[in-house]
C-alpha cells in the first residue's frame, strides 16, 4: 500500500477495524474520510500562510484532532448551537463555515467569518451556528449553558455543544456553568478535547482528580469516548444528541485526542513536556485519519486512486481558500469603529478619543 | 405623576419592560423568592413566574456568563449584581465577553443585556463592600452605564437601558433605595447620554453623577446661604457622555468642580477633567478640581468611613478654591 505523505502510513488492518464499520453507508465513510482530509489540509495550508507571514498573532491547530471535530459536529443540526475555544478552525468548517471565510479570517480579511476583526481565535457565523472562537480560558463555558439557556427559554428542540480543552476544567467558569445547566437541565453537551496537555502542562500534573470524574459533583453523566476514532465518534454523539435533545439533560463528554502540533505555531510539536517519540507514536497509531482510511480499505470501501482524488480535492480546497483569502480586501479603515456599539444613541457621545465619525 | 421610592421605580420599569417584551428576564442572587436582596424585585416571581425571575447560585462568573450568552442568541436578560463589587469575580464575562463580541463578530452578535445593581459605599461595609465600580465598566470600549440618582430617573434609564440593544450597566446604590420622588406614570424611558441639569447657578458647575448628585446639591444650598449659585450637572449617563452638557455649563460658570464617589486614579472625573481641558480650556478661569473618595481602601471605623468619602464639606471647599475665594 502506498505512503500519502502526512496522513500517516498504512499499517495491519485486522478483521476488528473493518467490522468497525457497520451503521455507515460507503458514501458517508468517504464523507466522513474527505472532511478530516480536508481539514488537515486546511490546517497544514494555514501552517504553511503563517510561516510566510500572512497569517499573524497567535493560531492553534487542530492537527491530530479531526476526527472529534466530525464526529462530534457532523451529527448535529444546522440549527444546533456551537460554542467553543480557540482551537476551532476545522470545527468552525465542520459545522457549515467555508474553507474560504475562515482562511479570510485567518489573514484578516474583508471576506473572513469574523470580517476580519476575530481572527484565528474568534470564528463566528450566526447563519450556521457557530458562536465562536473566545479566546479565554474557559470562558465559554458559561456562554455555552447560556445559549442552552435561551434554547430552554423558548422551547426550542436545538441543543448546545460547547467545546473545551482538558486544562479548562481546572477554570471557577466550568464549575459554574455545571452547576447552573444541572439545576435547570439544560439541553447543552460539554465536551472536553482532552489532548492531555493545557500548553505545555500535563493534565494529571495539575488535576487532583481525573477527568471523568469532573462533571459528577453535579450529577452530570460523565461520558468518555476515543476521538481519533470518527465512527465511534460520530455514532456516540449521534445518539448523545437525541437524547440531549429529546430532554435528557447536560452531558459530558471527555473525548480523548491528541494534539500532533504545537500548542499554537509559536510552540515547537514536542520540547520539554513531552517527548519527540511521544509524539512520533501517536501520529503512527493514532492518526484519525490513518484509521478510518485503513478501515474502508480493508473492507474495499476505499481504492488508493480515490484516496488519492479525495485527498487532491482536499488540497485544492485548501489552495483555493488560501488564494481566496489572499485576494479578498483588507478591511476598510474607514470601518475601524464599526460594530464597537450595536445601536449608536443619537444623544451624547460613546467614543471618547477625538477622533471617532461619531464625534 | 405619582410618588414613590427609587427602589419601587427599578420594580415599575423592570415590570414595564417584561410586560412589553418576553424575551426580557431577571436572574440574579435573591432576586425571586426572597423578593431582591435589597427588595428591588418586590413581587415579580410572582407575577412573571420562574421561567423569567430567577434565582442564580452564588455564581458571579457565571451566571453573569450565561445571561451573555442568552443575549447572544437574542434574550435581553437583566442580570443583578447583589452590588457592583461582587461583580468584579464577573469581570471577565463583562470585558472580555458582551463588551466585544459585537466586535468581534463583525456585527453579528449583539448583547443587549442589562447588568444592575448598587455601586459604591453604604454604611459600614468597610473595604470589600464599598467601592465605586464605573470606571471598570467603562474603561474600555463596549458597555454603556448609566448612573440614576432619583427614583424617575431610575424608572426612565434602566427602562432605556433594558431597550437598548447593547450591553448597558446600570448602576443605583443602597443609600438611593429609599429615596422617595415623583415618577411619570405609564411608558416612561429617558433617552441614554442626556444629562440633567438638576439646579440651576452660574457661579461654579458642581459636575457628578449617581449618588453623588444627592451630595452636590446639599452643597449648593450651603453655598448659596453665602450668595454663590452652583450649577448641579447631573450626568445620568456615562458613557455615552453628554458632552454639549459639560460644555454648556463650564461656558457658563468658568469654574468647575467634578463630583464622584470613585477614587482619583483614572476616575471617571480624570476623563471629565481631560474633556473639559481639551475641549472648553479658554472658558476655564480656574483648574479644574476633584472631589472623590480617599485614595485608600474604605476602613470600616464610622469615623474614618466618614472622611474617606467625599462629603458637602469637601465640595464646598473645592467650590470655593475655584472661585478663588478663602476657604
Amino acid at each position: 500500500m502506498a505512503t500519502i505523505t502526512g496522513i500517516g502510513t498504512a499499517d495491519d488492518e485486522t478483521e476488528a477495524a473493518a467490522a468497525g464499520l457497520e451503521g455507515f453507508s460507503g458514501d458517508e465513510l468517504q464523507a466522513l474520510l474527505a472532511e478530516m482530509l480536508l481539514y488537515r489540509r486546511f490546517e497544514e495550508k494555514a501552517e504553511e500562510a503563517y510561516a510566510i507571514g500572512k497569517i499573524g498573532g497567535f493560531c492553534h491547530l487542530h492537527i491530530g484532532q479531526e476526527g472529534l471535530a466530525a464526529g462530534a459536529i457532523k451529527p448535529l443540526r444546522e440549527d444546533d448551537q456551537v460554542v467553543t475555544a480557540y482551537r476551532e478552525h476545522t470545527q468552525a468548517i465542520a459545522k457549515g463555515i467555508t474553507p474560504r471565510a475562515v482562511m479570510a479570517e485567518l489573514y484578516g480579511r474583508t471576506d473572513g467569518c469574523s470580517g476580519g476583526r476575530g481572527g484565528s481565535m474568534h470564528l463566528f457565523d450566526t447563519a450556521v451556528g457557530f458562536l465562536g472562537g473566545h479566546g479565554i480560558v474557559g470562558g465559554q463555558i458559561p456562554l455555552g449553558a447560556g445559549v442552552a439557556w435561551a434554547i430552554r427559554y423558548r422551547g426550542g428542540d436545538q441543543i448546545c455543544m460547547c467545546f473545551m480543552g482538558d486544562a479548562a476544567v481546572n477554570q471557577g467558569a466550568f464549575l459554574e456553568a455545571l452547576n447552573m445547566s444541572a439545576i435547570w437541565r439544560l439541553p447543552v453537551i460539554y465536551v472536553v478535547e482532552n489532548n492531555g496537555y493545557g500548553m505545555g502542562t500535563a493534565f494529571s500534573r495539575v488535576s487532583a482528580t481525573e477527568m471523568e470524574a469532573r462533571s459528577g459533583a453535579f450529577g452530570i453523566p460523565a461520558h468518555t469516548v476515543n476521538g481519533q476514532d470518527v465512527l465511534e465518534t460520530y455514532r456516540f454523539f449521534e445518539d448523545l444528541a437525541g437524547h440531549v435533545r429529546s430532554g435528557a439533560g447536560p452531558q459530558f463528554v471527555n473525548a480523548v485526542t491528541y494534539r500532533f502540533r504545537g500548542h499554537s505555531m509559536s510552540d515547537p510539536v514536542s520540547g520539554t513536556y513531552r517527548s519527540k517519540e511521544e509524539v512520533e507514536s501517536h501520529v503512527e497509531e493514532q492518526d484519525p485519519i490513518t484509521i478510518l482510511r485503513n478501515r474502508m480499505m480493508k473492507a474495499g470501501l476505499l481504492t488508493q486512486a480515490e484516496l488519492e482524488a479525495m485527498d487532491a480535492d482536499a488540497r485544492a480546497a485548501s489552495e483555493d481558500a488560501a488564494d481566496f483569502a489572499d485576494a479578498s480586501p483588507l478591511p476598510d479603515p474607514s470601518t475601524l469603529y464599526d460594530h464597537v456599539y450595536a445601536e449608536i444613541n443619537p444623544h451624547g457621545r460613546l467614543f471618547l478619543d477625538g477622533r471617532s465619525p461619531h464625534g | 405623576m405619582a410618588e414613590m421610592t427609587y427602589r419601587e421605580a427599578l420594580n415599575a420599569a423592570m415590570c414595564q419592560e417584561m410586560d412589553r417584551d418576553d424575551s426580557v428576564f431577571l436572574m440574579g442572587e435573591e432576586v425571586a423568592e426572597y423578593d431582591g436582596a435589597y427588595k428591588v424585585s418586590r413581587g415579580m416571581l410572582a407575577r412573571y413566574g420562574d421561567r423569567r425571575v430567577v434565582d442564580s447560585p452564588i455564581s458571579e462568573l457565571g451566571f453573569t456568563g450565561l445571561c451573555v450568552g442568552a443575549a447572544m442568541t437574542g434574550l435581553r436578560p437583566i442580570c443583578e449584581f447583589m452590588t457592583f463589587n461582587f461583580s468584579i469575580l464577573a469581570l471577565d464575562q463583562v470585558i472580555n465577553s458582551a463588551a466585544k463580541m459585537l466586535y468581534m463578530t463583525n456585527g453579528q452578535i449583539p448583547v443587549p443585556i442589562v447588568f444592575r445593581g448598587p455601586t459604591g459605599a453604604a454604611l459600614q461595609l468597610s473595604a470589600q463592600h464599598s467601592q465605586a465600580c464605573e470606571t471598570y465598566y467603562v474603561h474600555g470600549p463596549g458597555v454603556k452605564l448609566v448612573t440614576p440618582a432619583t427614583p424617575a430617573d431610575a424608572k426612565g434609564l434602566l427602562a432605556a437601558a433594558i431597550r437598548d440593544n447593547d450591553p448597558v450597566a446600570v448602576m443605583e446604590g443602597e443609600l438611593l433605595y429609599n429615596v422617595r420622588g415623583e415618577v411619570p406614570d405609564g411608558e416612561y424611558v429617558i433617552p441614554l447620554g442626556v444629562a440633567d441639569l438638576k439646579r440651576w447657578g452660574d457661579d461654579v458647575s458642581i459636575i457628578t453623577h449617581g449618588k453623588m448628585v444627592h451630595v452636590a446639591l446639599q452643597a449648593a444650598r450651603t453655598l448659596a446661604r453665602d450668595g454663590i449659585e452652583a450649577d448641579v450637572l447631573d450626568l445620568r449617563s456615562i458613557r455615552p457622555l453628554d458632552v454639549d452638557a459639560i460644555l454648556e455649563s463650564v461656558e457658563r460658570t468658568n469654574r468647575v468642580v467634578y463630583l464622584e464617589e470613585g477614587w482619583p486614579f483614572a476616575g471617571i472625573g480624570a476623563q471629565i477633567v481631560s474633556l473639559i481641558q481639551e475641549e472648553a480650556f479658554d472658558d476655564l478661569d480656574a483648574p479644574v478640581v476633584r472631589v472623590t473618595q480617599a485614595d485608600v481602601p474604605m476602613p470600616y471605623a464610622k469615623n474614618l468611613e466618614q472622611i474617606a468619602k467625599p462629603g458637602v464639606k469637601g465640595v464646598v471647599e473645592a467650590c470655593r478654591k475655584v472661585m478663588y475665594l478663602p476657604a
